[in-house]
């Protein structure tokens, strides 16, 4: 059976920083699988500006962005294949994939880095009533259809959630001539970032409905409007209030999911709150050598971040692969409370982790004049003011290797409390 | 003008069976649908259930093509490459009171010449299925039963019936029916049909066309079900399709895996006012959902992918309509077909063309094609198969709908063959390609382009079934 020491799933941002990582720390037989017809994941469809303040200080769009990336791979002759679909990872890190020119292939791989990234919840699962006429996309579908194949998809639009894919698209929309006449959002506060709140929605003049839902589709061939009702504080549908707004398009942006269904078959624990697999600090899933970054880790809202810990997902997995396994660790597990939804990674070998060590989380809801506080074993550590915090802006907090010097420590708890 | 010896209006599973069954004889046989496809009436949303026969009354016409039925698909699955799965299926009953009512289904059951049906304790039904309530006091098992996809049965049933002769007119709706010397004429939006056997088969219109030509009047109301679906995942959650023992509410909601490996709940039952009310509703979705609950108290309904509405053909008589009308000699009902109308399609097939065949004094054929190869599923292939149908053709290794790991190949196909697709919802039927998880989100734009290029057409004209129902803006070309 065909061996490389580096599988890297998935071509996109996460990939690309992980093979480029792990190819600087040495490893040459690496090999990215991609499905689509090039490298770039889903930045090729992004080409809204934004992306690399952090990475280069610039502001880029996402070809672009994606393209310093694909560049650093074609000059590393990094191999790669295209239109190949992984359809099976197992635990003992056989990797089967299709695709036109080798056919149905299974190689071993030294290790294996998950960047598959994620996908969006569609109307099925979200249950709304009505018919199911044409006309209905998640907002990342109506992205690729309008920005890889330039079609016009439709004329007059209503977008349910307000996470940034729907507030891109909104702009998106009505800069190619269609009338994106509300966005709808469940919660009580927009799930997207500020600056998109502001330069999609209010600079358009589109209305965004806080507390509101779609609770029917109209249209039997095609989208022909939607009801709009407002909802109470469990977010259930308050009778009396529906408002139908005609449309032919109907753009759901209600939530993205990380695409697992590789990692469950190759038995990879996976986390209930993200969906994505439980990771140690060195981004190692519980299978050894299967590690993971990205989207499929935990939905990001900057790419920038993703390049980081995709980088340190390839550098560990070089490591792994030339047999610097971490030993005589001391793994503590990262808790959270107080409406800190979820860490990633959830644990942390403190005798092995590197000096700093990052971790990401969300919280459940937004909350103000809060303290981001950090206990070791019970004993506080740390406590920082955090005046504003929203569920779609993922925070961060630095771990130091410093500061496990006295000793081995099981519980790490990271919690808001009032300040 | 079109002439056949035999004309039926309407292509579901009815009408395909029927017009495979009459291609057995040396008949021309024309088939129109005012749809673009097969399958896009009451037999596109259903349970896909192969009743054992315990629920029909004996004695009944239902009964008999019930029972027919269940062993004619048995049988064709095989040779006409459909997916069917005899997964058998369990009646609960959650009372001592409904015991006697759960051995009178035995006991008509028995009658109407069922085979292997037993009654266990809920202990014995658990032990079976460990996901059933506790609550469970007895159940009705028959292993005869089981699941079909209905649409891959219509088309298999179509494509079998096309390959043999029969002629297929899409989007062709009936308008008037006239008695003439020869037989009728079918006056329609694409041109008149003559022919000497009109066959009804239009399903939830079945009344409209048989009052065109008899002075005894049939009524269809439209009798909604709603469902929802869940992710392949959970599909193992019970094996035989779990029926409820009817009480004063009414028929029981339905958990049951699906022949591709689905879960799926419901239906419920409401009289709609109009034939093509086919949504979902909050109401009906909750209400099936909780009534499902009482038999598996842990549906995973976190898992659901996708929710759909069919609607029942359901005549006043409550009885199926199958054969020559009395004042209208030459023009034969298939109407008022609701359950156990997919289970019964194929006997209602064989039963009307021999009567017609009979009529006419036709002849078998000694040439027809009793076989049909049905869509080869790339992904299930064992490796090395798959990997030289590869070889021999690279569009099987590109894959386009991720979730249920097609092929472009396999979407060629579905496009290139007898009564090929066209359009999305006709790809969907064929091949399962946008039925996954993502529920066509990755693979839309791709499959737009395959659309467009297969048929000579703008993507702007690429539909999700009827035209009316384009995938970008209309207005946009």
């Amino acid at each position: 059976m065909e061996r490389h020491d580096l599988v890297i799933i998935g071509g996109g941002p996460a990939g690309l920083a992980a093979a480029a990582s792990a190819r600087r720390a040495g490893i040459q037989d690496i090999l990215i699988l991609e499905r689509e017809a090039r490298l770039g994941g889903i930045l090729n469809q992004c080409i809204h500006n934004g992306f690399g303040l952090h990475t280069f200080k610039e502001e880029l769009t996402g070809p672009e962005y994606s393209a310093r990336f694909i560049e650093e791979v074609e000059r590393e002759h990094i191999p790669y294949k295209l239109n190949t679909i992984v359809t099976d990872v197992d635990a003992s890190r056989r990797v089967s994939f299709v695709n036109r020119e080798d056919g149905a292939v299974t190689v071993e791989a030294g290790a294996i880095v998950l960047a598959m990234g994620c996908r969006e919840r569609p109307r099925g699962a979200l249950s709304i009533p009505g018919y199911r006429p044409a006309g209905v996309y998640t907002a990342g579908t109506a992205q690729k259809l309008m920005n890889i194949t330039g079609f016009k998809i439709g004329k007059e639009c209503v977008i349910l959630g307000s996470g940034d894919i729907g507030l891109i698209m909104a702009r998106r929309l009505t800069l190619e001539g269609a009338k994106v006449k509300a966005v709808a959002e469940l919660l009580p506060y927009s799930g997207g970032l500020k600056r998109n709140i502001v330069q999609c929605l209010d600079d358009y003049g589109i209305p965004l409905l806080l507390s509101h839902t779609v609770t029917e589709i109209h249209g039997k061939e095609r989208v022909t409007g939607v009801t709009i009702s407002e909802v109470d504080e469990n977010r259930r549908p308050i009778p009396g209030t529906e408002t139908y707004y005609s449309c032919d398009t109907l753009l759901l942006s209600c939530g993205l999911l990380p695409e697992n269904e590789l990692s469950l078959g190759a038995g990879v624990p996976l986390s209930r709150i993200t969906g994505g697999p439980e990771v140690d600090d060195s981004l190692e899933t519980g299978i050894p050598g299967i590690f993971a970054c990205g989207n499929v880790l935990h939905v990001h809202d900057l790419v920038d971040f993703v390049s980081e810990e995709a980088g340190r997902a390839g550098l560990h997995a070089a490591a792994f692969i030339k047999g610097e396994e971490r030993k005589n660790g001391s793994v503590a597990a990262i808790k959270t409370a107080g409406g800190v939804r979820y860490t990633v990674p959830q644990t942390v070998d403190t005798v092995n982790m590197e000096d700093k060590v990052t971790v990401r989380f969300r919280v459940a809801n937004e909350y103000r004049n809060k303290a981001l506080c950090l206990y070791y074993d019970g004993k506080p550590i740390r406590r920082i003011k955090k005046n504003v915090l929203r569920p779609g802006e993922m925070e961060e907090l630095t771990l130091l290797k410093s500061s496990f010097r006295d000793g081995p420590v099981s519980e790490i708890l990271i919690a808001l409390e009032d300040q | 003008m079109n002439n056949y010896d035999v004309l039926i209006i309407g292509a579901g599973v009815v009408g395909a069976a029927i017009a495979r069954e009459l291609t057995k004889y040396k008949l021309s046989v024309g088939v129109i649908e005012k749809e673009e496809d097969v399958s896009s009436g009451t037999t596109k949303a259903n349970s896909g259930i192969v009743h054992a026969g315990y629920d029909a009354e004996p004695g009944t016409r239902k009964a008999r093509m019930n029972v027919r039925g269940a062993q004619l698909i048995r049988e064709l699955s095989k040779t006409l490459e459909f997916d069917y799965r005899q997964n058998g299926s369990m009646v609960l009953c959650f009372r001592e009171e409904g015991l006697p009512a759960l051995r009178r289904l035995y006991e008509k059951g028995v009658e109407n010449g069922v085979e292997e049906l037993r009654i266990v304790s809920g202990d014995e039904a658990r032990e079976l299925e460990p996901a059933l309530s506790e609550k469970v006091v007895a159940a009705l098992v028959a292993p005869t039963a089981g699941i079909v996809c209905p649409f891959s049965m219509n088309i298999a049933f179509a494509e079998n019936a096309a390959d043999n002769g029969a002629e297929f007119h899409f989007l062709t709706e009936a308008e008037s029916v006239e008695k003439t010397a020869e037989g009728y004429l079918v006056k329609t939006n694409n041109g008149d049909y003559n022919a000497k056997i009109v066959v009804n088969a239009a399903g939830l219109y079945a009344d409209e066309i048989h009052n065109m030509v008899s002075e005894r009047k049939l009524h269809i109301t439209p009798r909604r079900g709603e469902y929802v679906l869940m992710d392949r995942e959970v599909g193992g959650l019970v094996n035989h399709t779990i029926f409820q023992l009817p009480d004063e509410r009414g028929k029981g909601v339905l958990v049951t895996p699906t022949a591709h490996g689905n879960l799926l709940v419901g239906p419920n039952a409401e009289a709609v006012g109009d034939k093509e009310e086919l949504e979902t509703t909050a109401a009906g979705m909750a209400d099936i959902r909780s009534r499902a609950l009482e038999s598996v108290p842990n549906v995973p309904y976190n898992k659901i992918i996708t929710s759909f509405a069919g609607l029942r053909a359901t005549e006043d008589g409550h009885e199926f309509v199958i054969g020559e009308c009395d004042d209208a000699p030459g023009f034969f009902d298939a109407a008022g077909i609701e359950s156990p109308g997919l289970t019964s399609s194929p006997a209602i097939g064989e039963y009307l063309a021999e009567e017609i065949a009979k009529k006419l004094g036709a002849e078998k054929k000694e040439n027809f094609i009793s076989t049909r190869k049905g869509f080869t599923k790339i992904a299930k292939l064992p490796p090395e198969e798959r990997a030289a149908m590869i070889k021999e053709r690279p569009e099987y290794g590109k894959i386009v709908c991720r979730c249920e790991n097609i092929s472009e190949g396999e979407i060629l196909d579905a496009i290139h063959r007898t009564l090929g697709a066209k359009s999305m919802d006709g790809i969907k039927r064929r091949v399962r390609q946008g039925m996954g998880r993502c529920q066509a989100g990755f693979c839309t734009p791709e499959t737009i382009d395959i659309l467009a290029r297969e048929l000579g057409i703008s993507p702007y004209e690429v539909t999700k079934n009827r035209p009316g129902s384009e995938l970008l803006s209309k207005e946009a070309e």
